[in-house]
């Protein structure tokens, strides 16, 4: 073929086998989360309170007139907490368009016309997400208690809480899931990210209001379940074997959350189709 | 990577041409309660085949039903010898789709969005890289493969929603109204590929549209739609053929009156009667016959010139109307 023709040629390289897309998907989303300024700006600020962590354990491990900043199980289940925020900012900054804008640019008839499943797709779109909110939430959690490990040259709060890492991805995982799975179930619900958006910050927030406004005025705990974030954070503490005022019984905060999971791929069963069936 | 077509063992059926591109036994495909598609039967041959039908008719559905996007509420759907219920993913890995509507991924531009879809397709990253440049330059985008997909006007969305099709090299293509929204030198310029794709890259497509040119630049074959039933198919040639002379004619007065005198003389006519209706003559006769019978029932021929048949002839008399 002459070095000018740039007329179509056929392909006879490798193709591989069904079942990467994810992959290719996630790690698309990924990148291009990477490119923008604004987003790796909001993932280092979603790193200050692991920063101030690291110099605590390194003051209690270094001086010993700061032993009582020694950080144990309620450390890490504190700082979890506290990253609550970070989850809710990056959920938000990258969940809301990971499905809507498809929807807008009619993007689901392209992806689901090459050989890959809607499960593909979806799996693809979660880890996006998913990778984000772990490397908030897990990552810098677990690389705390290496440090402390580190600093204080010994194994001794693994020693005393053995359970501490697996508490860590326990808990890890109960956040990202319920966040990863609520916002993308939204974004696959409206064809813009700003709707999606407000949406998922107005019924985090407000149901949190609603729970912490209930449980002033009728005294119980037990209002835990109007709030999602709430829901978890009881299991949280189950996890961490922190002791709770009586309140929301654990196995129902387990049900609610399972369900809320569950809805939230049956919405993404139903909204994620090349051919949008109406009526 | 790319080579020509003779070292491709593994896809070798492309050169099959004896065998049925698609093949359709009584599907029958329902949104709710409306049915889209009822007992279609058709063989698409390898080669360009028209899906022709006038909005509606389902064409858009069949196509996606063929991608195994729609569940067939009914029948057998074959795609280069895969049955679509079993192997969809085989299916759309030998196939490419340009839907109609513009598509594409948000906040890419053309040779990112087109080397995506390869890997989406299972090319390795830099084959898909590589297949996006060519492939664009082949498409005519090659200038503008740096821009971003959201800055293209509608004649540049078609040529990527091509572009995209083709990226992974497919069998067969599925390309739903790909003239949408283009200006004439664009639609030209569009047919053109379309045309060298079937006829010179040995790629089997089947053009769904409603545009009648369209079909009869591109096509061999064509299957023709109404109402979500098969109407007519077969080689254009075959069901344009008459044995007879055609013209085109229009008479002062009551037109309407004059086409049922011609169809009891046993002359079909179809087109807009009042205007300018188009007539087939049995063989052995001349426009004389045509005089002769305005005469007899009181008529004046304003305007008779000799025609030859085309595809909407076809198409008229297969949904019985017009275009």
């Amino acid at each position: 073929m002459p070095v000018h023709d740039q007329s179509y040629r056929h392909y006879a390289g490798q193709r591989s086998l069904h079942g990467r897309a994810w992959w290719v998907i996630a790690r698309t989303g990924i990148l291009e989360q990477l490119r923008k300024r604004r987003f790796l700006a909001l993932l280092l600020f979603a790193w200050s309170l692991f920063f101030v962590r690291a110099v605590q354990i390194y003051v209690s491990s270094s001086f010993a007139q700061a032993s009582f900043l020694a950080p144990d199980a309620q450390t890490f289940r504190e700082f979890l907490d506290q990253q609550r925020a970070f989850v809710f900012f990056v959920t938000i900054y990258v969940g809301a368009g990971l499905i809507a804008d498809d929807r807008r640019a009619n993007a689901l008839q392209i992806y689901l016309s090459k050989p890959i499943t809607r499960l593909e797709y979806v799996s693809g779109k979660l880890l996006t997400l998913v990778v984000f909110l772990v490397a908030v939430t897990w990552l810098p959690a677990v690389l705390l208690v290496l440090l402390q490990m580190v600093f204080s040259g010994g194994t001794g709060l693994l020693a005393a809480h053995p359970l501490l890492i697996p508490a860590i991805t326990l808990a890890c995982a109960l956040q990202v899931a319920v966040a990863a799975t609520t916002v993308l179930a939204l974004s696959s619900l409206s064809r813009s990210r700003r709707f999606v958006a407000i949406l998922y910050a107005g019924i985090v927030l407000f149901a949190a209001a609603m729970s912490q406004a209930l449980r002033v005025t009728t005294g119980s705990r037990a209002w835990a379940w109007v709030s999602p974030q709430e829901t978890v954070s009881v299991i949280t503490d189950a996890i961490f074997g922190m002791s709770r005022e009586p309140g929301l019984p654990l196995a129902i905060a387990v049900a609610l959350v399972v369900a809320l999971i569950a809805v939230s791929i049956a919405v993404l069963e139903r909204r994620v189709r090349a051919v949008e069936v109406v009526g | 990577m790319n080579t020509d077509r003779s070292n491709r063992s593994d896809r070798s059926d492309r050169s099959d041409r004896s065998r049925s591109a698609v093949v359709l036994e009584r599907v029958s495909v329902s949104y709710g309660r409306h049915v889209a598609l009822r007992d279609v039967t058709a063989e698409f041959p390898p080669g360009a085949v028209g899906l022709l039908g006038p909005n509606g008719a389902g064409k858009s559905t069949l196509i996606k039903a063929l991608l195994g996007l729609l569940p067939p509420a009914g029948g057998r759907m074959q795609v280069l010898g895969h049955d679509v219920q079993h192997s969809p993913r085989a299916i759309r890995a030998r196939v490419g789709y340009m839907p109609e509507s513009d598509a594409h991924i948000p906040g890419m531009n053309a040779v990112s969005f087109v080397a995506y879809c390869g890997e989406l397709a299972g090319l390795p990253r830099a084959n898909a890289m590589q297949r996006a440049h060519e492939v664009l330059f082949y498409v005519g985008l090659g200038e503008a493969r740096y821009r971003n997909l959201e800055t293209y006007s509608t004649g540049m969305k078609q040529r990527i929603k091509l572009a995209q099709a083709l990226v992974h090299d497919p069998d067969l293509l599925f390309l739903d109204e790909p003239t949408n929204g283009m200006d004439p030198k664009g639609r030209d310029e569009m047919l053109a590929l379309v045309r060298d794709i079937a006829a010179n890259k040995g790629i089997a497509l089947i053009l769904s549209s409603h545009l009648l040119p369209d079909v009869e630049f591109t096509c061999e074959h064509v299957v023709v739609l109404d109402k979500g039933a098969i109407a007519t198919q077969g080689p254009i040639s075959a069901l344009k053929g008459t044995t007879g002379p055609v013209f085109e004619l229009r008479v002062k007065g009551d037109g309407q009156r004059f086409a049922d005198v011609l169809r009891v003389e046993g002359i079909e006519c179809h087109g807009d009667m009042n205007e300018v209706m188009r007539v087939f003559l049995p063989e052995g006769h001349g426009s004389e016959l045509l005089f002769q019978l305005a005469a007899r029932h009181g008529m004046q021929v304003r305007h008779l010139r000799p025609s030859v048949p085309t595809l909407e002839d076809v198409f008229a008399r297969a949904i019985g109307g017009d275009p």
